[in-house]
């Protein structure tokens, strides 16, 4: 059976502002995955590890976030700190018996790039290669 | 204050897994200043023990509170307010919290969620060292208010053990040794001579080796 794995991507509205202007228009055309939703943020580092942890738990096989270079964050640290809390993230995982790659750092120029569309080109094929998240498992 | 660091997910997961409804507790007290137990990490754990109890097929409801502290009777008598609604505690209150919560609720099921490690200070942000070992006889005016009894991994009470290089400990290389500190910081005050004077031998029997401790103010009781 086909897997179509459900992504949701975390995006500072800074670096990825032209990508998200556009609604995602455009987008698929350059080779940005259908799986992938994006949600825009302010800054990655308004992003909290309970957010993280909520799309995990609504559904999501992979979960990736995409802030500024760390040496040239908008908010200065910000991207930095989404970094951590994306490391917090992973520890969990695999306290947990979960692979760790279901969640993943990106720290991208800003603007609409090959690089943003490969970052998520990249979690895509990742999520495909482990399968359905394991969170998935049907209640007994 | 009281450090504690929250215990690896899994164990917490083994230690609920046969309960469906759960009540995570934190406390606003130490465990809060330390980010180990106070709101958010309440959170946290409950949608990480949620996630745990879905991988292995399991549905696990949580509550979130947070008492103002989980080592004074009045507070906890307000876990009235969820009676039924939970078939375990996790407190992410230090080891005290919990221990109150099973003297006075002899039939709830209550389960450690942090791992109590020491009293310590933060050094700065997300770093906390031990600096007091409560041990009951502070010697802390004749060490210039350096304690070697929590910060000298040997708990000596007379000078450095000859372990030490570069004035660091030869245990933990990264720790200064304390007895280093204490005798830099007695020169500093003029006070170098008071290391001369021998510390007679400690009395440990205020360091917990009797059973649990007892303070007692009179004044305070009715």
């Amino acid at each position: 059976m086909s897997f179509s794995p459900d992504i949701q991507a975390f995006c500072c509205h800074y670096t990825s502002q032209q990508s998200c202007s556009q609604d995602g228009g455009g987008l698929l055309e350059d080779g940005f995955p259908s799986t992938v939703t994006i949600n825009r943020l302010p800054c990655s580092g308004k992003l909290q590890v309970s957010a993280l942890l909520a799309a995990l738990e609504n559904g999501a096989d992979g979960v990736y976030v995409v802030g500024c270079p760390k040496d040239t964050c908008h908010n200065v640290l910000g991207s930095q700190r989404a970094a951590k809390k994306v490391l917090a993230v992973k520890k969990a995982l695999v306290e947990l018996g979960v692979e760790p790659e279901r969640i993943e750092m990106f720290h991208l120029q800003r603007g609409l790039h090959p690089e943003f569309i490969t970052a998520a080109q990249t979690m895509d094929k990742t999520i495909r290669t482990l399968g359905p998240s394991p969170f998935k498992g049907e209640s007994k | 204050m009281i450090i504690a660091n929250r215990k690896p997910v899994a164990e917490i997961v083994a230690m609920v897994k046969d309960f469906s409804r759960v009540l995570v507790l934190g406390c606003r007290g130490c465990v809060s200043v330390c980010s180990a137990g106070g709101e958010r990490e309440v959170e946290l754990l409950a949608s990480l023990l949620r996630l745990g109890c879905q991988k292995e097929g399991k549905k696990l409801n949580t509550i979130t509170a947070t008492l103002v502290r989980q080592c004074d009777k009045e507070y906890i008598d307000t876990l009235d307010d969820w009676d039924g609604q939970y078939d375990a505690i996790v407190s992410m209150a230090c080891g005290v919290g919990v221990n109150f919560i099973a003297n006075l609720r002899p039939m709830t099921r209550i389960y450690p969620g942090v791992n109590t490690t020491c009293m310590g200070g933060s050094m700065e942000q997300g770093q906390w060292i031990e600096q007091c070992a409560g041990c009951g006889d502070c010697v802390l005016h004749l060490t210039a208010g350096l304690c070697p009894v929590a910060r000298c991994a040997k708990s000596l009470m007379n000078g450095p053990c000859g372990g030490s290089v570069g004035g660091r400990c030869e245990i933990h290389t990264n720790t200064p040794c304390i007895w280093q500190s204490i005798h830099d910081r007695l020169d500093r005050l003029g006070r170098k001579n008071e290391l001369s004077d021998i510390a007679p031998i400690r009395d440990w029997r205020t360091s917990g080796h009797g059973g649990p401790r007892t303070t007692l103010r009179d004044d305070l009781t009715i």
